[in-house]
């Protein structure tokens, strides 16, 4: 295999974006990438994007996105695995790169989610969940994370208040990324006081339904020394992992094992631990998902998710500082797009690039992707060399 | 949702009916042609008891379409006597009471229905069980 790596990157804002459709968001993220890159040269696109079909009536993004890219004949294809579409796409652009096939491969996250209403959105994420056992019955997302939620309360204690301070941490730092949806500060009672969603949860325990795209170059470590890019972002380890698609059917709804194992994987091809890891961003698709994914992750003994946020562990000037780009939670999470923006951040971070929210002598970089209700994940190592 | 795709389900919906493994005896709800297991893939049919204790739960306040009218209602993961664990509706109760440990069972109940097809859905939903 050749080593890889990451020499451009490019995101659109994320937000509510009425004025742009999905293949314009996917445009400008791209040619913000290749700006950065300082390359036009793309030999192959990777595209993750959950749903098209359900958000925008618009499948076949591999023939869309080329086209009006003004790269008609590149060859394309789109990459699917729910909300870990975005990373598995780069995953997918890493083989391509590592294996030899081509040289420069644009990796691109995209969700155009507000064309359909708040409930049509609903339904299409649904559809990560076991449509037939459990999205039938009556279950949303949020639901099913707030069975986890009470799972993890009534096991180990973890209160109201610990879920809270998850989206106060992350919001804090989102207000310092020009990328975000809702880049404002909120407080544990902004969130205790909004709207019941489904309990234990409330709204501002949810990440929002967002539009936005993002893009990664993607090419040889022996081809970005010839182009000068320093410092060199490598990407130095992957590790991918599936569970069962329905949350009732594993054995312990708080042990989420396609994290365990798709870190595990990630680090020992980086030859690394936890331990060797200076931030991570991670996927708070709701304010539990952060808490049980730190702990998958190992970087806090089970249960201990929540005590390690509210004493701080997590922050920005923490010990593990976790979603530093304000996560999906402030940042927004426009689904297929979510893994790709996470390792724009980390990669924003090891560049030195990302102002009042750098983290001092940012070397090592941890990004997580999940799909469903952990059902698929999607685990990266980014280094500075 | 489509007729055909409810009707498929029939077995599962309207009789509880999970696939026993014939060599390591796993429960599988619903059936599966590969035992997730032992890899075997021979099954028989085994009816659940549709009896078990609820294992954790959650009430929906802002429902996804099709349910708004319902809400809030529960929805739990249930621990059946068969040691395996599904996930329904949880009725006839007032759902603010409810406390994982609850004994439940399942009953027949009508779950929505689909305005274009006029098809009506049933299947299980779990309520208190108080020995009935």
């Amino acid at each position: 295999m050749r080593d890889v790596a990451i020499i451009g990157i490019g995101m659109t804002k994320f937000g509510e974006l009425w004025e742009k459709s999905l293949r314009d968001l996917a445009v400008e993220a791209a040619l913000k990438c290749l700006a950065d890159a300082g390359t036009d040269r793309i030999d192959s696109i990777t595209i993750g994007c959950m749903t098209g079909g359900l958000f925008n009536g618009q499948e076949h993004l591999a023939s869309l996105i080329p086209d009006y890219l003004g790269r008609r004949n590149t060859p394309a294809v789109r990459v699917e695995s729910a909300c870990a579409s975005g990373g598995m796409a780069v995953r997918a652009a890493f083989m391509e790169v590592a294996s030899g096939m081509s040289d420069y491969v644009l990796a691109l996250g995209v969700e155009k989610m507000n064309d359909v209403s708040g409930d049509l959105a609903t339904a299409a994420l649904a559809t990560a969940a076991d449509g037939d056992y459990e999205a039938f019955h009556g279950i949303n997302f949020p639901g099913l994370y707030a069975l986890m939620a009470r799972a993890h309360m009534e096991k180990y204690g973890t209160t109201r208040e610990q879920l809270a301070l998850v989206a106060v941490k992350n919001h804090r730092n989102g207000a310092l990324n020009p990328h975000s949806q809702f880049p404002m500060e909120i407080t544990v009672d902004t969130v205790l006081k909004s709207a019941g969603v489904a309990d234990p949860l409330c709204l501002f325990d949810c990440s929002p339904v967002t539009d936005g795209a993002a893009a990664v170059l993607l090419t040889t470590v022996d081809e970005a020394k010839k182009l000068g890019k320093q410092p060199l972002v490598v990407i130095s380890g992957i590790g991918a992992a599936t569970d069962t698609i329905a949350l009732s059917q594993r054995k312990d709804i708080l042990k989420l094992e396609a994290i365990e194992l798709a870190a595990q994987r990630a680090l020992k091809m980086a030859g690394k631990t936890i331990k060797d890891i200076q931030f991570a961003e991670v996927h708070d698709c709701f304010t539990i998902a952060e808490i049980m994914v730190i702990e998958a992750l190992g970087i806090v003994e089970p249960g201990q998710g929540g005590p390690a946020t509210a004493a701080g562990l997590t922050a920005l000037d923490g010990k593990f500082p976790i979603n530093p780009s304000g996560g999906l939670k402030s940042k927004g999470h426009p689904v297929g797009a979510t893994g790709v923006a996470q390792i724009c951040e980390a990669v924003t971070q090891l560049r030195r690039q990302a102002g009042k929210r750098q983290i001092k002598n940012a070397k090592t970089a941890l990004t997580q992707n999940m799909g469903g209700s952990g059902g698929s994940c999607v685990i990266h190592i980014l280094e500075a060399k | 949702m489509e007729v055909a795709k409810h009707w498929r389900e029939t077995p599962e919906r309207y009789r509880l009916e999970a696939g026993k493994c014939s060599k390591c005896g796993k429960i599988s709800f619903p059936g599966r042609l590969i035992c997730p297991e032992c890899g075997y893939r021979e099954f028989v049919i085994h009816k659940l008891s549709g009896k078990g204790k609820l294992d954790t739960f959650t009430i929906i306040r802002t429902a996804p379409s099709g349910f708004e009218d319902l809400a809030p209602y529960a929805v739990g993961i249930v621990e059946l006597e068969d040691g395996i664990k599904i996930l329904g509706q949880i009725t006839d109760c007032d759902p603010e009471t409810l406390k994982t440990g609850d004994k439940l069972v399942a009953k027949f109940r009508r779950i929505n229905e689909d305005g274009k097809t006029g098809m009506i859905y049933y299947a299980y939903k779990f309520v208190p069980d108080v020995g009935i």
